[in-house]
């Protein structure tokens, strides 16, 4: 594995089923009383978070402290980069107290990997803007790998059909899952309405190998998984849809398209759902929703990531 | 003042025939092709193999003072200037506070006086604070001891379609332009900062695309055309405007047009690793809208090369991409650019080089026909000795660190770019010698009013 995790493209197939493996050990800790590890003891890993967020930057808090490394928080809102200082300048006097990795959350795209060209320590992105976010298409991925597998064995996604439905634009998961999603053999299918198509993915999603559909209905009968993607009410200053009415119509995964997907299907969603728009609460709430499952794989991916960024030789 | 002569030996005018060229009080004394005797006091330039244009004209530059000193000053950016070939540069209007009143336009042109290196012309605001509200006091600049021709907003665009065209018809009244910043603010949002395409999409970047900047150069040739007034094209950048101007050239309307030197050689695959030194205003383009600016530079369509010589600090460049400063240095690298791009490739010869680095933009900042002060005349007898002396063999690494500029956001550092500037005289005076600054004191004389 390279140095930092800034985007999924950094990641071989390789690299990605030794991570899976890593943390199908990982997620072992979780069934445990003590719940710690001392892979990381005496590690310092800062969790950089410009933006808001709870459930990221506590999965990458709890998966540090389970093992054993020291956390610190340090949220954007009150530090030195709101009183105008360069972000260059921020993060510099946070390296410089000698910390081993910056797990770090920032809305605009592309700050983690400029980050990591400005300090030594090892930077995980834990999304940045509309760009990527890759730990959590890791997690997506192998909870998808867990569904398919059998016992605590799990599945390949080699010739999978995944289906990705919603806010393409401003969706970071999106990014980095098609990335993901593919490198593991996924056939890989992107859903919206064109509004909400990135600028160029024809072209993209030719040469890296995925599919696009305005069409929900037509898709959604061959999909093996779904994956609902949260509709950005905040960057949605330029009128994408005409209502969130039509919106559902088109492309939520309404109680009707429940009944077309059929019970095998699994559904994710990287969350926080808007329940009504996007996915429908019996959606949400299906014996096949892998929700709750996707949120304790975050802790035990994230895990398997600090551990192969930082664990020296022999500290295992 | 009288001035020291300079005889320029041997230089090939704009890349034709040698000549010996004397420099006296402040015009071309004599040009022959025959050997000139030097006066006994004369300075000698050897410039054989050197190809002498009249000095370059820059539409397009920011010098960043008032407002930002530790960005750039009059002075500094005036040296970079002579250093890139300049002897004329146009400041733009967007300093804190805003050129947009006579004192403002008139203090800014004193300090180039005071620096005393390149002449430096203020652009005055369109608009009041660049709000693109009201006019600002477009008269009294333009009757300002400064004479300010060019009114832009640059930096923001004129976007309300009434204020565009009271502007244009109001600078009717003293032969002035509007120089358009051209980007439909609802179309390229702001924070837009990348070519919206694919590279856009995969970086998570808010796109600028290349219609934004296409229907304001459209909406604003008909304007033009409707009031019967000049206006300027900022910055074209893609192949959609250059199809506009085309159209609009072959119907008469007065529409010029410029490009940059980044515009020119650059594309947006650049931004793939978030270097905010890439980012600029209108963004870079792909290679199919860079090969049509350099058609349309060749052909004259677009009329000009001007820098948008955007200086920052290094703090403003270092947030995150969104967030850092649009804009990168240019008035030392033009030259090598367009000799690298246009004539090193055969598309343009050294004429063409004088007439869109000089002719055509001094004609349309209306600084070509002011007697013995114009810039962008004839290298002929009894022309202003405004004069650049290149050596076209010439190949040069760029250093960002090598450079007047109190600002290092340089696009072309490690780049090799063809042809050097030699030599820059301004009125006969030699403000570079052999590539390097002449020092030369503050001086009053020299103005272009």
């Amino acid at each position: 594995m390279k140095k930092h995790l800034l985007s999924s493209d950094d990641l071989t197939a390789d690299d990605m089923a030794t991570l899976f493996a890593t943390a199908a050990e990982m997620h072992d800790v979780q069934r445990r009383e003590v719940k710690k590890l001392p892979a990381l003891r005496g590690r310092t890993i800062i969790n950089l978070f410009f933006e808001d967020s709870t459930r990221t930057r506590s999965s990458f808090e709890i998966a540090g402290k389970w093992l054993s490394a020291d956390t610190i928080n340090i949220t954007g809102k009150g530090s030195s980069a709101s009183k105008g200082e360069s972000l260059r300048d921020t993060v510099l006097t946070i390296a410089s107290m000698g910390v081993d990795a910056v797990v770090m959350r920032h809305g605009a795209s592309g700050a983690a990997q400029q980050v990591s060209q400005w300090i030594d320590a090892a930077v995980v992105n834990a999304g940045d803007g509309t760009h990527e976010h890759p730990t959590q298409a890791l997690l997506d991925a192998y909870a998808l790998s867990r569904h398919f597998g059998e016992g605590d064995r799990l599945g390949s996604l080699e010739g999978r059909h995944v289906v990705l439905v919603g806010d393409l634009t401003h969706s970071r998961v999106f990014r980095s899952n098609v990335i993901t999603l593919t490198r593991l053999g996924a056939r890989v299918t992107v859903v919206a309405p064109p509004t909400l198509m990135p600028a160029g993915i024809a072209s993209w999603s030719s040469s890296a190998g995925f599919a696009t559909s305005y069409d929900l209905d037509e898709v959604l009968p061959t999909a093996d998984a779904v994956m609902m993607l949260r509709v950005q009410k905040e960057r949605m200053s330029g009128g994408f849809f005409p209502t969130s009415r039509e919106y559902t119509v088109g492309y939520g995964l309404t109680r009707d398209r429940l009944r077309v997907l059929g019970p095998e299907v699994p559904i994710c969603h990287p969350g926080p759902m808007n329940r009504g728009l996007e996915i429908a609460a019996d959606a949400a709430d299906a014996a096949q929703s892998l929700i709750l499952e996707q949120v304790s794989a975050g802790v035990a991916v994230r895990m398997s990531v600090l551990y192969h960024l930082l664990a020296g030789e022999g500290t295992a | 003042m009288t001035h020291q002569p300079v005889l320029v030996r041997g230089a090939s005018l704009l890349g034709e025939q040698t000549a010996d060229v004397l420099l006296v009080d402040g015009v071309i004394a004599e040009l022959g092709t025959a050997r000139v005797d030097a006066p006994s006091d004369a300075r000698v330039v050897e410039a054989d193999g050197l190809v002498l244009l009249p000095g370059l004209v820059d539409l397009h530059t920011h010098l960043r003072e008032p407002g930002r000193e530790d960005a750039e000053t009059v002075r500094t950016g005036s040296a970079a200037a002579a250093r890139g070939g300049y002897t004329a540069v146009l400041a733009m209007a967007n300093t804190s506070p805003v050129t947009d009143t006579a004192e403002a336009a008139e203090r800014v042109h004193s300090l180039g006086r005071a620096a005393g290196i390149v002449d430096v012309q203020p652009v005055g605001a369109v608009t009041k604070g660049l709000r693109g509200e009201e006019l600002a006091e477009l008269g009294l600049m333009a009757r300002s001891r400064a004479g300010v021709r060019v009114f832009s907003d640059d930096g923001k665009c004129v976007a309300d379609a009434r204020v565009m065209r009271r502007a244009l018809e109001y600078v009717k009244a003293f032969g002035g332009v509007v120089s358009q910043h051209a980007q439909e603010p609802t179309l390229a949002g702001a924070t837009a900062c990348c070519h919206e395409g694919e590279l856009s999409g995969r970086l998570g970047l808010p796109g600028w695309p290349g219609v934004a900047e296409e229907v304001i150069v459209a909406r604003d040739v008909m304007l033009a055309r409707h009031t019967g007034s000049r206006v300027h094209v900022a910055h074209a950048s893609t192949a959609g405007t250059v199809e506009v101007l085309r159209w609009a050239k072959s119907l008469g309307i007065q529409v010029t047009a410029e490009v940059t030197p980044h515009h020119l050689l650059l594309t947006t695959d650049l931004l793939g690793g978030y270097d905010p030194t890439f980012k600029v205003n209108p963004p870079l383009r792909p290679a199919e809208d860079v090969e049509a600016l350099r058609d349309a530079l060749a052909d004259g369509t677009i009329d000009a090369v001007a820098t948008d010589h955007a200086p920052h600090a290094r703090h403003d460049k270092e947030h995150a991409f969104v967030d850092a400063a649009f804009g990168m240095l240019g008035l030392e690298t033009a030259l090598g650019v367009v000799a690298t791009v246009m004539v090193e490739s055969g598309r343009m010869g050294w004429g063409d080089v004088a007439r869109v680095m000089s002719t055509r933009p001094a004609e349309i900042a209306g600084l070509a026909g002011r007697g013995d002060q114009g810039h962008g005349r004839p290298v002929a007898v009894g022309e202003p000795a405004n004069l650049t002396l290149v050596d076209p063999a010439a190949s040069v690494v760029v250093d960002r660190d090598d450079s007047a500029s109190l600002s290092r956001n340089n696009p072309w550092h490690g780049r090799t770019l063809s042809a050097a500037v030699r030599a820059t005289f301004l009125r006969g005076t030699p403000t570079v010698l052999d590539g390097q600054l002449v020092e030369i004191g503050a001086t009053t004389e020299g103005s272009l009013t």
